[in-house]
């Protein structure tokens, strides 16, 4: 199992620096937000930790559809499928692989951001930490679309399309939890825990479904 | 379609796709004029009870509201309940009804997202509001046409239905995870200004018309999906038949 | 506006998509069972069509 998680973070990192095109995009979809809203620092401090979560949101969404698709061209998919290790011990695996080449980056890539989007130190703090919490959530469930959609050929849109609006909850929370760390009335732990749950549970129910997803498409 | 039809003893029986076929050819007339006579009695009852002296006429949305709500949730618990059938038992009509039913949910939820912003114009003010069930619908609504997207993006049906029946799941563990998460969101960002509903004290008056209309639109989906599922029957076998007659051509040929 | 203007457009709306839906699923039909004539006619059937004949054949 580790052989497989080193040799899947030695393959995206070699990949063309996968994780380097996600961590740009991540800065530039931030970047363009003031030329839309405008340059005033006190709404871009407001609106600051929302937009560090979307953009991270959408930066992991970019590389989920590689997940299954390249084994599946070189054939290795078929046999992490006869493995005798239980094939949702795989996914998971191979999930953490992807999370730590592709949102691990954007976690540390964060914090700069926040200094563009004018955000004080506690809030760069939360809107880490709570990237740190929620970001291997999207990489789990964008496993079980990513796994549904490995036999398409151009399936990387319909992923993104079928992943969001399931990732509604992870965001609501991070972002939520991010904001209470800053506004004090709000307190910071429920929400952060919440987050937590969301993640694990996640962890759960995604690799099963893209174990489930990868057996039937195989056939 | 003359076909004879084999009696059914088993309840097994009906994952027979011609002894289902036989069957809904018999019900399926009688679902229709009863959908249609609850219909007329619905219509008739939602256009003559008085209107609520607070919301005014716009109570009579309600009528088609409701039902259409209602019927968004049930399409998608079907839906969950044959991707059940499609990945536990590998029922052979669960991914059919799986398939029938997603254009018909989108359906029953567009119209519950258009009549009810018909009916928060004039009582909000705005056509739109944030509301935690309004936004929850539509998340809802984009799920059915992902899904719907997913089913028509692959050439071989069984593999398709499969895989689509995970989504689904998925799916349906999520929706409560979103409801929630959009109630907590919903009390967070904005005070509990918004007017809610009179919650179960609905008067007796407007409730009669209320279970009608959901008793027609419930027939109706009910009949659809039964004409829907003949339908993709119909015509995965018309794609069995061709590739089958493209087969022999080529060893004759 | 009036509140009846909103309620009829609401009903409006409703009978629109629901005649879409059975429309759709009826012209469906109809295009199915064509084929299926179509494919009756050109000779290919399906095996369970007749059991009998495929019997004694």
């Amino acid at each position: 199992m580790m052989a497989l998680f080193l040799r899947d973070l030695k393959l995206s990192v070699r990949a063309g620096g996968g994780a380097l095109i996600g961590v740009l995009f991540f800065t530039t979809v931030v970047a363009v937000i003031p030329f839309g809203v405008g340059p005033d620092l006190n709404l871009l401090s407001r609106i600051g930790p929302a937009i560090v979560w979307i953009g991270a949101l959408l930066a992991s969404l970019l590389g989920l559809d590689r997940l299954f698709q390249a084994e599946r061209e070189d054939g290795s998919l078929d046999i992490l499928l006869m493995q005798e290790t239980p094939l949702v011990l795989t996914v998971l695996v191979k999930c953490l692989a992807h999370w730590t080449a592709t949102g691990l980056p954007l976690v540390l890539a964060s914090p700069m951001l926040g200094l563009f989007m004018n955000m004080n130190e506690v809030a760069i703090g939360a809107v880490m930490l709570t990237l740190l919490v929620g970001s291997p959530a999207i990489t789990f469930i964008g496993a079980a679309g990513a796994a549904v959609a490995v036999t398409l050929p151009r399936g990387g849109l319909l992923v993104s399309i079928l992943i969001l609006p399931l990732t509604v909850p992870v965001l609501i929370f991070g972002v939520s939890a991010a904001y209470a760390a800053v506004e004090d009335p709000a307190p910071f732990f429920p929400p952060f825990a919440i987050l937590c749950a969301i993640t694990l549970f996640f962890a759960v129910i995604g690799p099963a479904a893209a174990a489930i997803a990868l057996k039937n498409s195989s056939e | 379609m003359s076909e004879p039809i084999p009696a059914i003893k088993k309840f097994s029986d009906l994952a027979n796709p011609t002894v289902f076929l036989g069957l809904t050819a018999r019900i399926v007339p009688y679902l229709a004029v009863l959908t249609a006579l609850l219909f007329v009695w619905g219509l008739y009852l939602s256009f003559t009870t008085e209107g609520d002296y607070q919301q005014g006429e716009t109570v009579r949305i309600m009528y088609v509201h409701v039902p259409a709500a209602w019927l968004s949730m049930m399409c998608y618990s079907i839906m969950a309940a044959s991707a059940l059938g499609t990945l536990v038992w590998r029922h052979p009509l669960a991914d059919v009804s799986a398939k029938a039913a997603a254009p018909l949910g989108a359906g029953f939820t567009l119209l519950a997202l258009i009549t009810g912003s018909l009916w928060g114009k004039p009582m909000w003010g705005t056509w739109w509001v944030w509301d935690a069930r309004l936004t929850s619908v539509f998340v809802l609504f984009l799920m059915y046409l992902g899904l719907m997207a997913l089913q028509r993006a692959m050439d071989d049906p069984s593999r398709s239905a499969r895989v689509s029946a995970v989504l689904i799941l998925i799916g349906f563990v999520n929706i409560p995870i979103i409801k929630f998460s959009v109630e907590w969101w919903n009390t967070l960002h904005q005070p509990a200004s918004i007017m809610r509903m009179g919650g179960s004290a609905i008067d007796p008056e407007f409730l009669r018309p209320l279970l009608v209309m959901a008793a027609a639109f419930t027939l109706l989906f009910f009949t659809l999906h039964f004409l829907a599922i003949r339908n993709e029957i119909w015509r995965r076998r018309v794609s069995a038949q061709r590739r089958l007659a493209a087969r022999m051509a080529n060893r004759e040929g | 506006m009036s509140h009846a203007f909103y309620v009829n457009l609401s009903y409006v709306f409703a009978g629109l998509i629901t005649a879409i839906m059975i429309g759709w699923i009826l012209l469906d039909g109809r295009a199915r069972r064509q084929e299926m004539a179509e494919l009756e006619a050109a000779g290919i059937r399906r095996r369970s069509a007749s059991p009998a004949k495929d019997a004694e054949a």
